[in-house]
């Protein structure tokens, strides 16, 4: 034995063993890194908002002034302003994306379902400061003259929307909202009506019901859970979209019904004031405090996502 | 039960429902392009890629030539990070007990890691880069965009191994190839398409971050040296963002332009990364 390692060792074969064994750990590093920087990006950022946390307690999250200048940090209005913005998005969105997605995954022909596909795509592609350069200087003045000044004074009896004081508001920031979380909400969807098997659509056609019935008796259905993982992936670009809410929504934290009036999201807020806190220890600790709040908060929604899936794929394996 | 004419009526007027959706999505997608266009072309010309802006900014000239190259540099950066330490994770999952638990947290948690804010990013990397080293600069901001590239380019590598024929890898392993040699000169070559493909788009989604950047290399006037990467620069992203910011003509003039040009650098990116995938397609067939 001893002499076979010998000229094993002579022949070059047990370096390259170990070299095997290298590249095995390089591997595993890559992936355990990957894993840690996970943890460690919680770890290292709730440290670092510890000052904050400590000092404010559990008002940081449910205080309802957040009004650096003053010394007062409670992230209500905040979180407020984003969920208010991420609904409107979804509400939108919602329809509309599962709409085209059943249109490219059932109605449309191949040759046109290709192209479509790749044009709503392109929407994920365009950057979030174009979508707020553009917001700011070609949809807050149209939706201003057109939409919002008319509205307000001809149906100002109408609810959320009377209060009108400026066209970077809770209303604009979730319509842009909407459209960036389209494709992500009809790329997903349109994947988890493909996995419904060709037999139950033909089995539904067989018996004589129209498109639109085969695909409430056959799509839908089996559809339901990955539809909702897809929204709830949605719902998680949305609260955590930064650039072009910063752009929409005005930067005045606020809790307020009326959706024409400006308020802040978490990711704007960091966005809009951190070059100027930098300077302010406990301004800076609150930023980055926001920060670990909307990571927890998008951390869970797309673990909430990711089971999902992962559940209804192996559902349609299984 | 309703009249079989009534039945196929409902079921057209829903498909005319998805068109609508369609074009709901797809004409102000067509306004966004449109006015880029538009309103950014006039200004494009070589300066505008090539010179930083004017020192007083409200002045006309110059151009976004500072951020092009800041992107140009964070970009790389960020690209020499995600490449190695994302396909060698995916290497792990893929080839090394793909099965096991380690391989399925990874894969799980890339998933959820493409769900991140960027701006947490850029916090996360702010704590750690720019409190330690005490200065904005330009590896900060390439470190924070290497981290949000890194998820894209495990997931996207992985699934490009996976359809890497697994007779390939015994043929090489029956003919006594060592594993780590099968890996890199078998099945990295066979996937590498689909690799490419994975990495320009995360390069696309790099370039137009900016919320990060904002938090990491925090921005500059002037014009950087290729060769320094300890201080603040500024990248395309952020001169967009600070111009449209500004309410003079001439400022939003140069977003506009920038956003062309921002545009322009996405595109040719993902449909040079298509291209890849569909060169490799014709190729099997």
């Amino acid at each position: 034995m001893q002499v076979l390692t010998k000229s094993a060792d002579r022949a070059g074969i047990a370096p390259a063993r170990s070299a095997d064994r290298y590249f095995r750990w390089l591997a595993t590093g890559s992936a355990l890194l990957v894993l840690l920087l996970l943890a460690g990006m919680l770890v290292r950022t709730t440290v670092a908002a510890w000052p904050a946390f400590s000092k404010y307690g559990i008002s940081f999250i449910t205080g309802t002034k957040w009004n650096p200048a003053g010394g007062q940090f409670g992230a209500l209005p905040l979180i407020y302003g984003t969920l208010v913005t991420s609904v409107i998005a979804l509400l939108i969105a919602v329809p509309v994306s599962v709409l085209i997605a059943l249109y490219v995954s059932e109605v449309a022909p191949p040759r046109l379902a290709t192209p479509l596909t790749y044009v709503v795509d392109l929407l994920a592609a365009v950057p979030s400061v174009v979508y707020g350069l553009w917001g700011l200087l070609v949809l807050v003045p149209f939706l201003t003259n057109h939409i919002y000044q008319p509205l307000t004074t001809h149906l100002s009896w109408l609810p959320f929307i009377s209060d009108f004081t400026s066209g970077r508001n809770y209303l604009t920031a979730g319509l842009i909202l909407a459209l960036m979380i389209t494709p992500i909400i009809s790329a997903v969807s349109r994947e988890i009506f493909r996995t419904v098997p060709a037999e139950e659509r033909e089995a539904a056609l067989a018996v004589g019901a129209t498109r639109w019935e085969m695909i409430r008796m056959a799509v839908l259905p089996r559809s339901r859970s990955g539809v909702i993982a897809a929204v709830i992936l949605g719902f998680g670009r949305a609260v955590g979209e930064t650039i072009a809410v910063a752009y929409l929504i005005g930067g005045l934290p606020s809790i307020t019904a009326h959706l024409l009036q400006q308020g802040s999201t978490i990711a704007a807020e960091i966005a809009l004031q951190f070059q100027e806190a930098v300077a302010t220890p406990i301004w800076k600790s609150a930023l980055i405090g926001l920060g670990v709040v909307l990571f927890a908060m998008t951390l869970l929604i797309n673990i909430a996502a990711r089971l999902i899936i992962r559940r209804s794929e192996r559902g349609v394996r299984g | 039960m309703a009249s079989l004419k009534a039945r196929h009526r409902r079921s057209q007027l829903m498909v005319g429902v998805m068109i609508a959706a369609v074009f709901v999505a797809v004409i102000p997608l067509l306004f966004i392009l449109g006015d880029v266009v538009v309103k950014g072309i006039s200004q494009l010309n070589l300066a505008f890629l090539t010179q930083p802006e004017p020192f007083i900014q409200t002045a006309s000239g110059g151009g976004f030539g500072a951020g092009i190259r800041g992107t140009i540099k964070m970009v790389g950066l960020g690209t020499v990070i995600a490449v190695p330490i994302g396909v060698l994770a995916a290497v792990y999952t893929t080839e090394y007990r793909s099965r096991g638990p380690l391989a399925t947290l990874v894969r799980f948690f890339a998933d959820v890691m493409t769900g991140i804010p960027s701006i947490f990013v850029g916090i996360f990397v702010f704590t750690v880069v720019v409190l330690t080293t005490g200065s904005f600069s330009t590896y900060a901001g390439g470190i924070a965009l290497g981290i949000l590239m890194m998820p894209v380019i495990v997931r996207t590598s992985e699934g490009a191994m996976q359809l890497v024929p697994i007779m390939l890898r015994e043929s090489a392993l029956a003919l006594g190839i060592r594993r780590w040699r099968t890996i890199v000169s078998v099945v990295l070559p066979t996937a590498a398409p689909g690799i490419t493909t994975g990495v320009l788009l995360a390069m696309a989604r790099a370039a137009g971050e900016t919320a990060p950047l904002l938090l990491t290399s925090f921005g500059n006037q002037l014009m950087v040296p290729w060769t320094q990467w300890n201080g603040p620069e500024t990248a395309l992203t952020l001169q967009i963002f600070n111009n449209s910011r500004a309410f003079l003509p001439i400022q939003q003039a140069r977003a506009w332009t920038g956003s062309l040009v921002l545009i322009t650098g996405v595109l040719i990116l993902s449909l040079v990364a298509r291209a890849v995938i569909a060169r490799r397609a014709r190729q099997t067939r």
